[in-house]
């Protein structure tokens, strides 16, 4: 492998750990309270409301149910009109950040979900209001499964991130189609599927470790 | 005497995709201020239901239930949240946050009702003082027992300085060991604070460990309600009888022998009466169940026993019952 090569894995590695790190972060900014929405207005939950509920759930499986391919190009005007350009790592970072929100806010319903009701009842009956009970008593309880929930998300922007190079999004995945794919140079396309495989296992790692050390049952 | 809880004519019913299921029937009755006041029934009466009526974490469907007089249908959600910081309750599961210290547990009721943070650790010390669990307020609840975790759970629930504390099976998934120990605490508190205390249970024992007075649930319904002794020695509705003489333990050696029922207090329980019945008159019966128990502090005995065949000697038996004192009713 030349130099050169080896210049462009090192820099397809960083663009894609830019491109996961913010599509993460802002897919969370909008993902996690969509999530707590989602369960407080679900069927029997503090803040039942059917309109909203099912408003917010139509939107979240029509994006979620749409091929990330698909989106990303059906995304490419409106990345085009918030950052100016459609190509490039942080013009990826737009339709990433559109493709995860959805899958975010149904684990953050997910995780939530499963706190105990008994919890809840016992917040409700010292007199907490219902705003208080999810804030206080629902996200610290379901914050090991939260955090659980947080790497396979992380993991799966990452693997789009890969997706993302097809349009011209930079980082390894650009790398892999365009020496593996269109030059058929094995060993760069190995090399860059090895480190995209590591990374995934990487993250998953980190957080199945934060998850344990908080989770204290 | 003031009442903390007043129902009248209280009626639940569940509604669930079409069928409706009537939880609560018709049930009246009051707590008074400074009691310890048991609900008892069998699983699936309405025990639940019922005392979740009174913090409104169920609504009633017809019907009044006044809390210190005021309707509390009546109140606002704010309010009722209000009202709810003097109306603490603990749970069979206990319900302690297990990503939270001990402390932390404790700590949130104080929280809720938005004691400044100093003050608040220095009050929840205090609680846990009183539940003899401060050396363990660092501690999460995965590592203590089931005991300690109701402790924990009767620490948050007084810290806020509730009026009533309300126990729906608070010692039920627990050993009559711990239970013990429990019910010891929660009558320390109750002496020590004034606090009224409502105990949900299924178990009699409980009731007869602590309250004052007993209210018996039967398939939704107020079967049975007084005071605990008076119950529990002369238990006069169906659903009563048959939780005090769990799955009809006596068996006759005669097919039309007649029983009878021998109640006595604690002044009478050790005297041994069926000996000085054979001594004194030469009449034998047959005891097919006794025990003796300690109710309110106050021991009490009974025995279910087989009167002889022959008319005479039977009444013999009555009379020398009756002239030591002993309630004497026919059982079958
Ligand atoms: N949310 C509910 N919906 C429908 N039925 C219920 C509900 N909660 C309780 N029940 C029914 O009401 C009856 C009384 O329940 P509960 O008050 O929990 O009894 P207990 O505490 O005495 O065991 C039971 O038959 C139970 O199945
Ligand atoms: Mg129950």
């Amino acid at each position: 492998m030349s130099d050169y090569i080896k210049d462009a894995i090192i820099t397809g590695v960083w663009e894609t750990l830019i491109m996961t790190f913010f599509a993460s972060l802002f897919s969370y900014a909008v993902g996690l309270p969509l999530g707590v929405v989602l369960y407080s207005t679900s069927k029997g939950r503090l803040l039942e409301n059917r309109a909203v509920n099912a408003v917010i759930g139509t939107i979240v499986n029509i994006t979620r149910s749409l091929p990330f391919l698909i989106l990303l190009v059906l995304l490419i005007p409106f990345t085009r009109a918030i950052v100016g350009k459609s190509i490039g790592t942080t013009a990826a970072i737009v339709p990433l950040t559109i493709g995860a929100i959805p899958i975010v806010a149904r684990m953050v319903e997910a995780s939530l979900s499963e706190v105990q009701p008994g919890i809840i009842e016992a917040s409700t009956s010292m007199g907490a209001s219902p705003v208080y009970t999810i804030l206080h008593f629902v996200i610290p309880e379901a914050m090991p499964s939260l955090l659980q929930g947080g790497a396979i998300n992380v993991a799966t922007v990452l693997g789009y991130s890969a997706m993302a190079g097809v349009i011209g999004g930079g980082g390894l995945g650009a790398i892999a189609l365009q020496y593996g794919y269109y030059r058929y140079d094995k060993p760069v396309l190995w090399t860059t599927v090895t480190l995209l495989i590591i990374m995934v296992m990487l993250i998953q790692e980190l957080g199945i470790q934060l998850s344990k050390k908080h989770r204290k049952t | 005497m003031e009442k903390v809880f007043e129902l009248t004519n209280v009626y639940k019913t569940y509604k669930n995709d079409g069928r409706e299921f009537e939880a609560l029937k018709d049930v009246s009755l009051y707590v008074n201020e400074g009691e310890i006041f048991g609900i008892i029934g069998m699983s699936g009466a309405g025990k639940s239901t019922l005392v979740r009526t009174l913090n409104r974490l169920e609504e009633v469907s017809s019907g009044t239930i006044s809390f210190y007089g005021k309707d509390l249908a009546s109140l606002a959600p704010r309010e009722l949240r209000e009202v709810r910081h003097s109306i603490s309750m603990i749970f069979q599961g206990f319900n302690l946050l297990n990503q939270r210290t001990v402390i932390q547990n404790v700590e949130q009721s104080l929280r809720i009702i938005g004691t400044p943070r100093s003050a608040r650790r220095q009050k929840a010390r205090q609680m846990l003082e009183v539940v003899g669990l401060l050396e363990k307020q660092n501690e999460y609840p995965a590592r203590l027992s089931g005991g300690q975790k109701q402790r924990v759970a009767i620490a948050r629930a007084l810290a806020a300085d509730p009026k009533v504390l309300l126990c729906d099976e608070a010692t039920s998934a627990l050993d009559p060991k711990i239970t013990a120990e429990i019910l010891d605490l929660l009558k320390r508190i109750n002496e020590e604070r004034k606090l009224t205390i409502i105990i949900i249970t299924h178990e009699m024992a409980v009731v007869e460990k602590i309250c004052d007075r007993v209210a018996i649930i039967d398939e939704g319904t107020l079967a049975e309600i007084g005071d605990v002794k008076e119950v529990f020695s002369n238990p006069k509705s169906k659903a009563a009888k048959k939780l005090v003489f769990p799955s009809n333990p006596f068996e006759m050696s005669e097919p039309d022998g007649k029983v009878v029922r021998l109640v006595f207090d604690g002044t009478q329980s050790s005297v041994p009466f069926i000996a000085n019945l054979v001594e004194k008159t030469g009449i034998k019966v047959n005891i097919l169940s006794a025990n003796t128990k300690s109710v309110g502090g106050i021991g009490y005995g009974q025995m279910i026993v087989e009167l002889p065949k022959d008319e005479s000697s039977r009444q013999t038996a009555v009379n020398f019952f009756k002239d030591g004192g002993l309630s004497v009713t026919e059982v079958n």
